[in-house]
């Protein structure tokens, strides 16, 4: 059954938007009437610019409300979360003693140039996020944090190195895609060296999406206000539910996962 | 709008900062860095790049064996010049041809070399002088308006577009331009050269940009008959040159911070401890402004939680600036508005912290930073937010005011956000201009206990600082809870002891001509 919808104003249906933006031309009459025709363009109706006015030379700033023509059948849109595992720290503590049986290993980075820690440090440090502590406190997690600016080749040498069974990938800075080019780096360079089916592979920052890290071919993707807790959930049940796969599938020559 | 707090506390708190201080001043003393030679070589003029790149200045001073560059780099240089009869430049680019090199001129007395050095080392320090000269005019007479001053970020990346963004603001009202370097920068043991046009998160700081963002400037600046003040960022790997840049270009604020290389970017600190020292120092000379980072205490741990440790910072900050020189005129202690908006009377410890700062550092121009950590993309309440950070402001009287941004958590700021940040400051600011002198704290009410509170929990941190020793301290996380320890972090390999014929000839200038005019040319009309 289709569930169309549309913007909701103050009446079901009149599809009322409200848009701000700059036009690189100096205020008029005629500007005001170029932002209405600009948005009238976009295929909005009912156009109206409530403020029109100049912010600097040959700068104006406008704010314009408009009714879209347009709808969306939410029911068919498919954005799965991957915060759906809720448990506490000792919940997943005793999770990860009980079906994997050791520490998971864990390794998180600001990667490339990226020197803003803020999203990392809160899924990592000891002290958390919101209460939520991080993942340096749990029992079963042997956690790494390796800091801002690591070059992806460095982060991968790493998991190479001390057989790390999740890697955390962090991008605060997003300018001129540069968040989406690390990341595709890093999973690039994963599946070339051979570890991308050994990890679990997750990214994180404030304009991450799930369903953009599954198109980058990560494993999960964590946005804004995600507790360690939630992260630390999903490690342990995609690393669990893995292991399981393995012994179904009699696969050996991979201890320990 | 007066707190009333402990005044002997306050002077404990100094005297153990000066404690803290003290060996580590004597370390500094000690020993130089690649990056303080560098700007000796950049101050004498040479400047540039050579093959694959890279900065003259580094090319010659890694040209130098560990042993000999005890001696400092000036004399090996200055005996090239009076062998070569080159004049600093020239002889720059010569050995970047490979034409020269400074191991052949290894015979010739030192004499001579300070002589070849002199006149250089006193036309650089002119032109230094004649760029803070010209800027003490231009205040006279293109007045700025009254503080809180406006400070707006450009970070597009791209110099160019840099200019057309800072030009908008400064229409709009703005009163300092910030270009934020790109993301890397702080850790790069050199500074790139020339226009740039591709940069992540911001601009390169190059040389070339703050000349072609000064021009920009000062021409918004007489149009608008209001000077418009330009400031980068110095800390790093590249203090002491950024230092030079920034005099030789007439920035008139810089990012300087003796701690926040080593907290929050893993620069070694002893590597810090002595380009900071530097750095101050030509700032001092140069009328720059230093702004402190304390803000990033409060943007990787709980706000309310590190109060005591940005007011410890401010004192350790002010000291080592004291002790580089600089007058408490030129001194930008840094805080923030970093309370999560959610806590009941967050708004009152903000304010409590805010003018605890102002009674303590009445002379300091104090930068207070705006709301990050608690920004969303929900841009109506992150603008809400940012009124009260204006409010607050100006009602504490602070001086160097960073507009938030309500995009704060989506983007670098575009030009239309940058200009509601800015009306969103000009207004409160406005409205309510002198609330501050009409308004009384009620005594032992909350806004003055938390003063307290956080005094007391400086005095403490400090008392533990002193009996440590700041190195110790830093290695055992009481900063941001972070641990860095003395010989790790980046930068350390560029640190050496000072050798007994060790020579810097801007150092001893320098020295001398502390504390000057400061009260000359004050920035506020």
């Amino acid at each position: 059954m289709s569930t169309l919808v549309k913007p909701y104003g103050d009446t079901m249906n009149d599809g009322k938007v409200q848009l701000s933006f700059t036009l690189p031309v100096e205020w008029s009459e005629a500007a005001d009437e170029a932002a209405r025709q600009l948005v009238a363009k976009m295929g909005f109706g009912d156009v109206q610019v409530v403020e029109g006015r100049r912010i600097a030379d040959g700068f104006s700033f406008f704010v314009v409300y408009a009714a879209t023509p347009q709808s969306i059948d939410v029911e068919s849109i498919k954005a799965p979360s991957a915060r759906s595992h809720a448990m506490s720290m000792e919940e997943v503590d005793s999770f990860v003693s009980e079906r994997i049986g050791r520490k998971i290993r864990i390794a998180g980075a600001c990667i490339g140039t990226d020197a803003h820690t803020v999203g990392i440090d809160a899924i990592l440090n000891m002290k958390g996020y919101k209460g939520d502590y991080g993942l340096e406190r749990y029992h079963m997690f042997e956690t790494h944090n390796l800091g801002s600016q690591i070059a992806v080749e460095d982060l991968v040498r790493f998991a190479k190195d001390r057989g790390i069974d999740a890697l955390l990938a962090s991008q605060v800075v997003t300018q001129k895609g540069s968040d989406i080019k690390n990341f595709t780096e890093l999973a690039e360079l994963l599946e070339a060296e051979g570890l991308r089916d050994r990890v679990v592979l997750i990214c994180g920052g404030p304009r991450v999406t799930n369903l953009m890290a599954s198109e980058l071919g990560y494993d999960a993707g964590f946005g804004r206000g995600t507790l360690p807790s939630e992260v630390a959930a999903f490690v342990a049940v995609t690393l669990a539910d893995r292991a399981k796969a393995q012994t179904r599938e009699k696969v050996t020559g991979r201890p320990g996962v | 709008m007066e707190l009333q707090v402990d005044r002997a506390s306050i002077d404990r708190c100094r005297e153990s900062a000066a404690a803290i201080v003290a060996p580590v001043e004597e370390f500094i003393a000690g020993h130089s860095t690649v990056s303080v030679e560098r700007a000796v070589l950049r101050l004498l003029g040479v400047d540039g790049v050579g093959p694959d790149e890279i900065p003259l200045p580094n090319l010659i001073v890694d040209s130098i064996s560990a042993h000999e560059r005890r001696a400092g780099v000036a004399l090996p240089f200055g005996k090239a010049l009076a062998e070569t009869g080159l004049d600093p430049a020239a002889l720059g680019e010569a050995i970047g041809a490979g034409q020269y090199r400074l191991a052949d001129f290894s015979a010739t007395p030192d004499a001579a070399a300070i002589g070849a050095l002199r006149p250089h080392v006193e036309a650089a320090l002119a032109h230094i002088r004649g760029r803070r000269e010209e800027r003490r005019s231009m205040l006279g007479r293109l007045p700025q308006l009254p503080p809180p001053l406006l400070y707006v970020i450009v970070a597009s990346g791209n110099i160019y577009e840099d200019r057309t963004a800072a030009v908008a603001a400064s229409e709009a009202g703005a009163q300092v331009i910030a270009v934020i370097r790109s993301t890397g920068q702080s850790l790069l043991d050199f500074v790139p050269f020339g226009p740039t046009t591709e940069g992540f998160g911001g601009t390169y700081a190059t040389q070339a940009n703050f000349r072609i963002m000064r021009a920009a400037l000062d021409e918004v600046s007489e149009k608008l008959g209001r000077y418009v003040m330009l400031t980068n960022y110095a800390s790093g790997l590249c203090m002491p040159e950024i230092a030079t840049m920034a005099a030789i270009e007439r920035l008139d604020m810089l990012l300087n911070d003796s701690m926040y290389g080593i907290l929050f970017r893993d620069i070694n600190m002893k590597r810090t401890f002595v380009d900071q020292h530097f750095s101050r120092m030509l700032n001092a000379y140069s009328g720059i402004i230093i702004n402190t980072g304390e803000d990033n205490y409060l943007t990787t741990a709980d706000a309310v939680e590190q109060a005591p440790a940005v007011l410890a910072s401010q004192f350790i900050n002010e000291e080592f600036a004291h002790r580089a020189g600089m007058p408490d005129e030129q001194i930008g202690l840094g805080d923030a508005y970093e309370i999560n908006p959610d806590l009941t009377d967050g708004f009152l410890y903000q304010l409590a912290q805010a003018q605890l700062a102002r009674q303590i550092f009445p002379n300091a121009p104090l930068k207070y930073m705006p709301p990050t950590k608690h920004m969303t993309g929900d841009i109506f309440k992150g603008h809400l937010i940012d009124a009260l950070f204006n409010l607050t402001s100006v009602m504490t009287g602070q001086t160097i005011h960073l507009c938030g941004m309500l995009t704060e958590a989506i983007h670098t700021p575009f030009l239309g956000d940058r200009v509601l940040s800015i009306e969103n400051a000009r207004y409160i600011m406005n409205t309510a201009r002198h609330f501050g002198d009409e308004i009384v704290f009620r005594p032992g009410g909350v806004i003055e206990r938390r003063a307290q509170d956080v005094l007391a929990g400086c005095e403490v941190l400090l008392e533990r600082v002193a009996s440590m020793g700041l190195m110790h301290a830093i290695d055992a996380a009481l900063f941001a809870d972070v641990k860095r320890s003395p010989d790790g972090g980046r930068g350390f390999d560029g640190v050496f002891e000072r050798g007994e014929n060790y020579y810097n000839p801007f150092e001893d200038a320098l020295r001398s001509s502390t504390v000057r005019s400061a009260r000359d040319d004050k920035v506020t009309a």
